[in-house]
């Protein structure tokens, strides 16, 4: 009986933990193609986020339609042409924070991390793995990074006319600024 | 007891597995259902001839180019109407993005044109549901011909006539779309009196995809009037051609049995058939420029 309470306290806490969520719904995912030819700039503030900062896992999601361009011809193209947003309408990410150790969530103060999980754009999902960093302040969490991704990892198709003004490095920005989720 | 604490073990597992799917639900939980607006039911502002439903945006400017040979059947010596080429130029402008303005000149009886296109309803499904979009589009021509009988008295408002559109299209997957145009024309002035200066006409235009650049269009105007009555031979106007998109630019290739590039035009004075040989080869060239950037 003894253990059982054990038990039960564990639980307890484990669930507390596991309420330890926050989230954003107008997160931002950015990214650029640079190229001499041209710049093409792709910006999206509209992304949900979660991060749980009991696990270190984080989710986020971008509705491709969401993106936003200088050209609405850029922005045609972008949706019809290259990442079919009728077929795909919405990209996810799903990792975690490898090394939340060093993270004392409930201090305010700025910390380097690696995350590593899961992004999937136009149907098609690669591990990708990447430094971040975390801002904690009073009630928010802000968390940042930069990566690259090849849009033919992706399957997306870059047709040869056009290869010269599409960089295959696309540089990618995420801008995350958390607020704890209040628990049902 | 033992078997209780496993139950309670287990219990923990799935939190670990399920954790970043669990937060994906939650994620899911809280971002309320948008509404999906149609976009790209056409690549172009015109299906062939006549206009889609697609409008510039705003701070866009389209540069349009479009020619009409003559006739295919004008043999050899015509060098199969390309010796021949009847031109229309026009500037088109996005104001808002409900609605675009259009000014042009074609050679087709020395016209200048004008137009403009209000987008009254999007397409659209999730919260919102529209089965089509639609569009009004309202245009005035001014023919700058000189009077043929300069001696009598000749009013400016004779030059002018006028057009009135409903747009009605529905993209029904990526790669068909299909547009139903209800259509008015008025002319203030007719040749004889044998030709009535209101015209009624439906048009039926569609496309089908190809490739993501390239895709197949037709396009057809029933004329309501009764055409044997009319002081020269009409016929309806059909169109039949390509897209092709390249980034900047798209390019339509056009076979018509119309020789005009404007709505008045090319209802109600189509005077070759495609069954006598009567074809005019063609293309529009559309060139986007951002003036105000987003």
């Amino acid at each position: 009986m003894k253990r059982l309470s054990v038990l039960y306290f564990l639980l307890s806490v484990v669930v507390a933990v596991n309420g330890q969520k926050y989230m954003t719904k107008n997160g931002y995912i950015g990214f650029l193609s640079h190229t001499t030819m041209e710049d093409i700039k792709g910006d999206n503030n509209q992304v949900a986020g979660v991060l749980d900062i009991s696990t270190g896992d984080l989710v986020f999601q971008a509705l491709i339609k969401s993106f936003h361009f200088d050209r609405a011809l850029m922005e045609e193209h972008f949706n019809e042409n290259y990442m079919e947003s009728d077929k795909f309408p919405k990209s996810s990410f799903k990792g975690r924070i490898v090394n939340p150790s060093p993270v004392d969530f409930s201090k305010p103060g700025t910390y380097e991390v690696t995350v590593v999980g899961d992004l999937t754009i136009h149907g098609a999902t690669n591990k990708i793995s990447t430094k971040g960093t975390i801002v904690i302040a009073a009630g928010e969490i802000t968390a940042t990074s930069k990566f690259n991704i090849n849009p033919e990892d992706y399957k997306i198709n870059i047709p040869g006319v056009v290869r010269e003004k599409i960089n295959k490095n696309l540089e990618v920005t995420v801008a995350m600024k958390y607020a704890p989720v209040e628990n049902k | 007891m033992k078997q209780l604490y496993f139950l309670f073990l287990l219990s923990f597992i799935p939190i670990g597995i399920f954790g970043q799917n669990n937060l994906m639900d939650l994620l899911n939980e809280n971002t309320p259902a948008e509404t999906n607006y149609t976009t790209a039911t056409f690549k172009s502002t015109r299906i062939m001839n006549g206009h889609s439903i697609e409008k510039m945006p705003a701070g866009q400017l389209d540069v349009r180019i479009s020619h009409r040979f003559g006739t295919i059947n004008s043999g050899a010596y015509e060098f199969f109407g390309l010796d021949q080429a009847n031109m229309h130029l026009s500037l088109e402008y996005g104001i808002f993005n409900w609605l675009m303005v259009g000014v042009g000149r074609g050679n087709y009886e020395k016209t200048f044109d004008g137009f403009a296109k209000f987008t009254l309803l999007r397409q659209s499904s999730g919260v919102k549901e529209m089965p089509v979009s639609l569009s009004v589009l309202s245009s005035v021509a001014v023919k700058s011909l000189k009077w043929p009988d300069p001696t009598r008295i000749n009013y400016f408002s004779s030059r002018l006539s006028y057009v009135g559109q409903v747009l009605i299209a529905r993209k029904f997957n990526q790669s068909f779309s299909f547009q139903l145009t209800p259509s008015y024309v008025h002319r203030n002035l007719v040749a004889t009196e044998m030709d009535p200066n209101d015209l009624l006409a439906v048009g039926a235009g569609g496309r089908m995809k190809l490739t993501k650049r390239l895709s197949l269009n037709a396009e057809y105007f029933y004329l309501a009037n009764p055409k044997s009555y009319m002081s020269q031979q009409v016929y309806n106007p059909l169109s039949l051609g390509i897209d092709l998109e390249t980034g900047g630019h798209v390019f339509q290739f056009i076979f018509t049995n119309s020789l005009a590039m404007i709505e008045k035009g090319f209802i109600g004075e189509t005077t070759s058939s495609w069954l006598k040989g009567g074809i005019h080869f063609g293309f529009n060239i559309s060139r986007v420029f951002t003036l105000q950037k987003h």
